[in-house]
């Protein structure tokens, strides 16, 4: 077959196919991208696609009718509103769709589409729009209902609904920032003069100076400086000698003399050095705890969980709030929507998808009378449920409610700790040693040799070196589409010997499906029947099915029958077409073929079957090669092992792969390698490997853009950097040395500043000229090592679906 | 002589003191809290068609 090129649709840039749809010269995948297309038009809001290329959302996926519903209830609808009174009505949605300047320029623009609309403005960091609108020209479910027409569905879930929003920003590190910033360069500058060697008949103006330092220095102590007493302090109650222990002391040391030394009139003080050190030791806190708002790692089940879901009362339909749905209510749940609570089928049929939830590939027919559990994904029909327990109890919750999930791992503790302890206890010993030699030989300097050891040598050195290395690697991992809760993961992932994947959603890419045909070459006029047959059906197998073949489906056809569970035909006699398993095409089963298979027959006559298989991720293989020679590997998977042989030959011998495992037993799996000394990674994308993702020592889930819910973990991975896991991690690695070293140069500083120090000669000059030379040469170490060491393990740059995806 | 300098003196700090009165009124306005929208936002114009799409090229 000759290679035909096929076209990019205009709007969203998926593939057309051979038959795409096309107005003017443009190509569209789906009608419901040429409506899109065509409204945006209307409105002479065509700038949307110049400024990126096809910009829009796949609109392949139509949202059910009355998806919002919900929000006509006052009740729903109040709790999510910011603000309400007689004329406009406030609200800020999350659109996790957004993605580009584009998207931000439509939403900004929605006034266009409609003039209910007063404005909207888009926070691209939190893929968040605030809305503003006139509630009688248009209601929020209509609001909702325009954003999800042109591709931005707001995504709203329970956890919203509870008050659980995301967490507010947290400006009062910016302030203390701020405010220690003006202090320091105000000291600064009222320190040169002492520098400089002002003339010392000047008596009045050099006390005037001091004075000015000390009133400015008050607010870098009593206010900047108090997260460093705080941590201190905390830790200290439960016996813990925190990093900040030091730095707390070396603090009031400083202010202490310094007050001391101005109270009688000896000295300048060292203002100077002691608000510098806060003012970087600050700088370097605001990287490290640079937080990735679009993402929260804390999350559970209600985030995950729908709104509102539709409950039949005497044949009448009503949305209701999940909170409200209760034992023996009927439900209907339609295609596209997730079963909220444990249930039982009355009525209908369909295919639920549980890969969220067991990690199983494939979906599962369910029909009346059958349990079904919550979590799952209708696709198909419309069910109507009967809920045989409250959605708190349900199979998917008690996941979280079990002891396992509710415990926290102890806090592991940094190698900066252990470094920061013996450094300490040197400068003491220095200190100390240094004090009694002067007290023999000139004891009136005793005291402030003691002192001025403490002051040039506190541990902030080290201190910088951690938060800046810190900060940077942060900022370099999220640069690459890998995102951490904090900087201790880094640690942790360094120290990790043992890695383990989920299959399903990790691997393997959900969306797609490999389709390969066993069985003589079809003809065209075949492929044309059976495309046909497949098309007619919303069977995620059949969709495989029709994608593969990628034909123009007739639209006409007599005699269509579907068997749920066995398969469909269509037609008669010599015409007759037949699809599905293969008891239903041949006659006998073969109930080990763990493989799934769709069998395909004309007029009587086996055609072959289509083989479908789990479709990898892009470059997954050389991924997994590169960490096998540095990490021992582990697949656990809730799928049956049809998967077993592609596995192994991905994996090599040796490596653990095990199937049909629950969310108990992977967890458990987790808690054996870690009894015998193993610190674990594990990688997974689903609800059931949340226990696991928890237990590890690290947990990484995989983001997919497409699905936006990611269970609580240390860190989250973009798919599209998945491949680049190796590399990634072998920073976090560097991580270490690259503080040890910066910390080895501050160590020379502070030597020579020591020397200073127990021979009494420590002047604040010096003592401000060695301060910013080790901070600043320990920034630009960290800063030039961990770019540089970015440079030559990422070469290869993540592709273009990174950020989308992010 | 030492009027002139604790003038200037006063005058510097006070100047000193307007930017930090900025920078936490800045802060305080969320102007920290999403640096990804503004700078393209600006870009944008009612009958712009030239805008370059810069988020897609960073």
């Amino acid at each position: 077959m000759a290679v035909v090129t096929q076209a990019k649709c205009y709007h969203c840039g998926d593939n057309c196919g051979h038959f795409p749809i096309r107005i003017q010269d443009h190509s569209f995948c789906c009608e419901g991208c040429k409506t899109v297309y065509e409204l945006l038009q209307a409105h002479d809001m065509g700038d949307y696609y110049t400024l990126a290329n096809a910009p829009g959302m796949s609109q392949k996926e139509e949202v059910r009718k009355d998806k919002f519903a919900f929000l006509d209830q006052a009740s729903i609808a109040q709790a999510l509103l910011q603000y309400h009174d007689d004329q406009e009505t406030h609200i800020v949605l999350y659109l996790p769709q957004i993605h580009c300047s584009s998207c931000l320029w439509l939403l900004e623009n929605l006034h266009q589409l409609h003039a209910g609309i007063a404005s909207s403005r888009v926070n691209f960091a939190r893929k968040e729009a605030s809305i503003i609108f006139h509630h009688q020209q248009i209601s929020l479910r209509e609001v909702a209902e325009l954003l999800s027409h042109i591709g931005y569905e707001p995504a709203i879930s329970l956890q919203q609904l509870q008050g659980q929003s995301k967490p507010v920003i947290d400006h009062t590190k910016r302030y203390k920032l701020g405010v220690a910033g003006f202090c320091f360069a105000n000291i600064m500058l009222f320190s040169f003069p002492e520098y400089l060697g002002i003339d010392s008949n000047d008596e009045q103006l050099r006390h005037l100076f001091w004075w000015m330092n000390v009133a400015l220095s008050i607010p870098v102590v009593f206010y900047s400086a108090s997260e460093f007493y705080v941590t201190a302090w905390k830790n200290l109650r439960h016996g813990f000698l925190h990093i900040d222990l030091p730095i707390v002391a070396a603090i009031i040391v400083t202010f202490a003399r310094s007050l001391y030394e101005v109270f009688t009139q000896t000295g300048g003080g060292y203002f100077d050095s002691m608000s510098g050190i806060v003012f970087l030791m600050l700088v370097g806190r605001v990287l490290q705890d640079k937080t990735y708002q679009q993402f929260n790692f804390e999350r559970d089940y209600t985030a995950y969980f729908p709104v509102a879901v539709t409950r039949l009362s005497e044949g009448q339909e009503r949305a209701v709030a999940l909170p409200d749905i209760h034992v023996n209510d009927t439900l209907r749940i339609h295609h596209g929507e997730l079963i909220p609570a444990d249930g039982i089928i009355m009525s209908g049929n369909s295919q639920i998808d549980y890969s969220f939830v067991t990690g199983e590939s494939m979906p599962v027919l369910k029909e009346a009378g059958e349990i079904v559990y919550a979590g799952g994904k209708s696709m198909g029909g419309v069910v109507e449920l009967l809920v045989i327990k409250p959605v708190a109890q349900s199979y998917l919750t008690s996941l979280w409610n079990k002891a396992e999930m509710k415990e926290t791992p102890p806090v592991q503790k940094s190698f900066v700790h252990l470094l920061s302890k013996y450094f300490t206890a040197g400068v003491f010993a220095i200190a100390t040693a240094a004090a009694l030699y002067w007290q023999l030989h000139n004891a009136a300097k005793a005291w402030n040799v003691f002192t001025a050891v403490l002051i040039v040598a506190c541990p902030c050195a080290l201190l910088l070196s951690n938060t800046f290395t810190n900060g940077n690697i942060l900022r370099l991992l999220g640069h690459h589409g890998f995102y951490l809760r904090n900087a201790q993961v880094i640690e942790n992932l360094a120290k990790s010997d043992f890695i383990v994947f989920d299959k399903t959603g990790t691997l393997t890419d959900t969306r797609q499906q490999q389709v390969h045909f066993e069985g003589d070459e079809l003809t065209y006029q075949q492929k044309l029947q059976l495309a046909t047959l497949a098309a007619q059906s919303g069977h995620p197998l059949s969709r495989a099915i029709v994608a593969h073949l990628n034909m123009p489906a007739r639209s006409t056809i007599t005699g269509f029958l579907e068997i749920p569970g066995e398969g469909m035909l269509m037609g008669r006699g010599e015409e007759q077409v037949a699809m599905g398993a293969r008891k239903f095409i041949v006659g006998d089963a073969t109930p080990s073929d763990p493989n799934t298979s769709v069998y395909a027959s004309i007029g009587g006559h086996l055609l072959g079957c289509f083989r479908i298989h789990n479709q990898y991720r892009i470059r997954i293989d050389q991924c997994l090669l590169q960490l096998k020679k540095n990490f021992r590997l582990a697949v656990i998977s809730g799928d049956n092992n049809g998967e077993a042989y592609p596995l192994q030959q991905l994996l090599g011998t040796g490596t653990d792969i095990r199937f049909r495992q629950t969310p108990a037993s992977k967890l458990r799996f987790i808690q054996s390698l870690q009894a015998k000394g193993h610190q674990v990674i594990m990688v997974g994308d689903g609800l059931n490997d949340a226990g696991a993702l928890k237990q590890a020592h690290t947990g990484i889930s995989v983001s997919d853009h497409h699905n936006n819910f990611t269970p609580a973990s240390d860190a989250i991975i973009a798919a599209a950097s998945l491949p680049l896991l190796p590399q990634l991690l072998r920073l976090c690695r560097a991580n270490r040395y690259i503080i040890l070293f910066a910390f080895f140069i501050s160590i020379l500083y502070n030597l020579a500043g020591i020397y200073f120090a127990v021979t009494a000669r420590l002047s604040p000059m010096i003592a401000a000229i060695l301060m910013p030379c080790s901070s600043i040469s320990i920034v630009a170490i960290t800063a030039g090592f961990s770019n540089g060491l970015a440079r030559l393990t990422l070469l290869n740059k993540p592709t273009d679906e990174s950020h989308t995806a992010a | 002589m030492m009027s002139v300098i604790i003038l200037l003196l006063l005058s510097s700090i006070s100047v000193a003191a307007l930017f930090l009165a900025g920078f936490l009124w800045s802060v305080k306005s969320g102007q920290y809290d999403d640096a990804d929208s503004p700078p393209v936002r600006i870009l944008f114009d009612p009958s712009s068609k030239t805008a370059d799409n810069i988020l897609d090229h960073e």
